[in-house]
């Protein structure tokens, strides 16, 4: 098969010990620097980026490739160990991976990220390999009024993730999709709910509204009972996966890759979706659902491997059309334009040598990760052994340095205060804190593609339903909602019965 | 960061995120007068991202008199101190030079029925509305300006023109491969690959004369189509208020020693940028009339 030779080549004239090292001196410093919350892999990447310069094109390819996905993975630590998700991709990570943490299940949580963001990013990058062209060209038909019904599908899946009271989970979500509304109106440049503070027109920024609710809430909620409380020690848990955790991983792994893959390869498809998609996904499909909220490994393993399929998969529109769709992507494109790389439709025939030393560069940086942060779970892990005042010291000082590296700007430490305290209200009235994030992420996505589906048609509703694909998402979500009312009714059971019961099982703990 | 009077480092302001417009333009300047070691002391660059620039420019303003700041500014600052509702002008800092200008061009997907600006601005005047036309900035910026003051030109009135705004190059490209929009405006650095595969199609420049890129010689600018108009995308340098005459000279010179260079010519070819230098009081004079210019087509729109 040609395209495999290729590759084989490409392999072939990376895999040399020299190129190894820049590899591994690649991952080790975005891993690094993904650890700092705040600083996801865009910003690790413009930081790092200069020091590939000056290296011949194949080394500076593969430490950029190691770079780039130590900076993806990097931000999975934070989220598991002190739940500050560094960029709005690792958010669900953070839900499930940091109440395994708590349980001493950190190195699993650890693990299973690390394992599923490699699954992810192979067959990812094997997929753009073998596909890019192909997938493209059919990527960009799909506009904005499908990305309107696949946001609305999973509003309506939100309900899933409620909790026992659906009034709180609405009150969560609705709590979310206000702070989502923050900033500038996208078509007629009206400031909305900013209170005349210029430093809100931009809107909100979903990482600080994320460390804020998770580490900031948490602390302030750790602290208000501390003296009360028995300190509750995390527990020593083994340091590696068991066999449980592999067979209740790797579906995960495979159906996250399934789902944030072409989400990836759309072009403003993003990384936000797809993760919470998978989140929900495994919440519905998992035999033992009630653990979700309390650590489920389903939980981190699916959002995590879709991040990385997604990372992947954005490779598609970047090689194949020369489309930047995300803030990653824009550095990834101006970076290889430095090394002579012009992407476009003929990129492929073009310069084979230039893009398939760089699949493999891919491929090699994706294995290295692995290689290096595995054994390194465990003691990462240790980190939670720290007394409890110390560790929450630490994580506020985490949380803050991540807030200000957002932007630079002190506002948003003070901003990361206020969702602080908005944590730790919702968690004084038992308001679920995931239906409130979600609102946060899909409400701005959700909007920006009804407006723009809207604009095109100059403000007739048929805008929204002029694709195909949109249409049978619709009846998806018709279906979707009628069917277990249709079935309750048959089976003669009261829908409402149904809900309480299957509420029961969630508790409250999705808020703690 | 401390700077003290007698060092001699320099604080670049950037006010967009890394990879934008004006990062490119302010970053090629900082490295090559870092090379040729212009100014004899260190550069620090730092983005600050927000609001249009505003919130950069705010920032700036309020270091009155700090020797040691340079900011990157352009005509999509213009348009969001208004947009912004910021009642600073970019007058009331220290201009220094003006360094490029960018035409923007108008694009359509390479299978699109208008082969010419004519065709286009045909079916367009008959119906302002039926046409979805696209950029990559909110309203206020260089990309939502052009189709305005494009439409003004040719008769439409701008509250007609049915304006989609996109977040950037990126999604503008892909809505228009996807044929999602009528056309899009923007300037064309971005775009070469596709307008080289063919795959979009630029119907006019907005330049005085006709872009030297080999992929856009055969496109006509809008003067040549008998449509009256120049509109330029254009990125400069300023200094914050009140600081002294004989500093903002010296910081004038180094942007000429820099602006002399063979390397900032190469630049200017690399980005497809129009050498377009002006200090001092054209400078200025440049600054005003932009203002008047931006305002007017804002309040036209009704969005002041």
């Amino acid at each position: 098969m040609d395209t495999l030779n290729l590759l084989f080549d490409g392999l072939g004239s990376a895999f040399t010990p020299e190129n190894l090292m820049y590899a591994a001196i690649g991952v080790l410093i975005g891993t690094f620097v993904g650890v700092l919350p705040g600083i996801g892999p865009a910003m690790a990447l413009a930081l790092l980026l200069p020091i590939t310069y000056g290296l011949e094109v194949t080394q500076s390819l593969i430490m950029f490739a190691g770079i780039y996905y130590g900076g993806m993975y990097g931000g999975s630590t934070t989220s598991i160990l002190l739940n500050t998700p560094g960029e709005s991709a690792s958010v669900m990570t953070a839900i499930e991976g940091n109440k395994m943490a708590k349980k001493g299940r950190a190195a699993q949580a650890l693990a299973t990220a690390a394992i599923g963001s490699f699954v992810a990013g192979t067959i990812g990058t094997l997929l753009v390999a073998f596909f890019a062209p192909t997938i493209a060209k059919q990527a960009v038909k799909i506009g904005a009024p499908s990305f309107f019904a696949i946001m609305l599908l999973s509003l309506v899946l939100v309900s899933a993730v409620l909790g026992s009271s659906r009034l709180r989970g609405f009150i969560g979500l609705f709590v979310g999709l206000t702070i989502g509304l923050v900033g500038l109106d996208l078509s007629t440049g009206q400031a909305r709910l900013t209170g005349g503070i210029t430093q809100l027109v931009d809107g909100v920024d979903i990482v600080v509204v994320a460390v804020g609710l998770f580490a900031i809430g948490e602390s302030l909620w750790i602290a208000a009972h501390l003296r009360r409380n028995p300190v509750e020690v995390v527990p020593v848990g083994r340091p590696f996966m068991g066999r449980e955790d592999w067979a209740r991983s790797w579906k995960p792994w495979l159906r996250g890759t399934a789902i944030g893959f072409p989400f990836g390869a759309l072009p403003a498809g993003g990384a936000e979706t797809p993760t919470f998609l998978s989140y929900i996904a495994e919440k519905k499909l998992a035999k033992n659902g009630d653990e979700f909220g309390h650590g489920a490994i389903e939980g981190v393993a699916g959002p995590e491997a879709a991040n990385n399929a997604s990372a992947a998969g954005m490779f598609v529109p970047l090689l194949a059309l020369g489309i930047p769709v995300t803030a990653t992507a824009s550095i990834l494109l101006a970076a290889m334009t430095t090394y002579g790389i012009v992407p476009g439709p003929t990129l492929m025939t073009d310069q084979p040598d230039l893009v398939w030393t760089l699949l493999a560069s891919l491929l090699i940086g994706n294995t290295l990760l692995l290689v290096i942060n595995l054994p390194l779970a465990p003691l990462w892990a240790k980190l939670l052994q720290i007394p409890r005042p110390q560790l929450y010291a630490g994580i506020l000082f985490f949380a803050s340095l991540g807030a200000y590296a957002v932007d630079q700007n002190p506002f948003d430490i003070a901003l990361l205060l206020v969702f602080g305290a908005v944590g730790f209200a919702v968690r004084r009235f038992g308001i679920p804190i995931l239906p409130l994030i979600l609102g946060v992420i899909i409400g701005p996505l959700m909007e920006v593609k009804m407006r723009e589906a809207l604009d095109i048609s100059n403000g007739d509703i048929s805008g929204l339903f002029n694709e195909g694909l949109a249409i049978g998402i619709y009846v998806i979500i018709v279906l979707a909602v009628v069917v277990p009312i249709v079935i309750d009714r048959v089976r003669g059971d009261a829908p409402l019965a149904a809900d309480a019961q299957d509420g029961t099982n969630d508790k409250e703990e999705v808020s703690r | 960061m401390t700077r003290g009077d007698d060092s001699r480092d320099i604080l670049m302001i950037i006010p967009n995120a890394a990879g934008g417009g004006y990062d490119q333009t302010g970053r090629e300047a900082v490295k090559i007068m870092e090379d040729g070691d212009v100014t004899g002391g260190d550069f620090t660059v730092d983005n600050i991202e927000g609001a249009g620039g505003t919130n950069a420019f705010t920032e700036m303003v309020g270091d009155a008199g700090d020797e040691h700041t340079m900011i990157t500014v352009g005509l999509g600052v213009v348009g969001s101190l208004y947009s912004f509702g910021n009642e600073r002008r970019l007058t009331d800092a220290t201009p220094l030079a003006q360094l490029i200008s960018e035409p923007e061009g108008v694009l359509v997907p390479g299978d699109s029925p208008y082969k010419t600006i004519d065709d286009f601005v045909e079916v367009w005047s008959a119906n302002p509305g039926d046409l979805a036309v696209g950029g990559g900035s909110s309203p206020g910026g260089p990309d939502h300006l052009f189709p305005m003051q494009l439409a003004d030109t040719v008769g439409i009135d701008p509250n007609d023109v049915n304006y989609v705004s996109y977040d950037g190059g990126g999604p503008l490209t892909s809505a228009l491969l996807g044929s999602k929009i009528d056309a899009g405006f923007s300037g064309l650095a971005e775009f070469t690959q596709q307008i080289e595969d063919g795959e979009l199609r630029v119907l006019a420049v907005s330049g005085e004369e006709r872009q030297p890129q080999p992929a856009l010689t055969d496109v006509p600018t809008l003067t040549e189509s008998d449509i009256d108009l120049v509109f330029l995308n254009w990125r400069g340098v300023l200094a914050p208020p009140d600081i002294s005459d004989d500093r903002r000279d010296e910081l004038i010179a180094y942007l000429q020693e820099m602006h002399d260079t063979d390397a900032w010519a190469a630049a200017l070819e690399q980005y497809g940028w129009t050498d377009d230098f002006k200090t001092g009081e054209d400078f200025v004079e440049f600054l005003e009339e932009q203002d008047e210019r931006v305002s007017g087509t804002l309040e036209d729109l009704g969005l002041l």
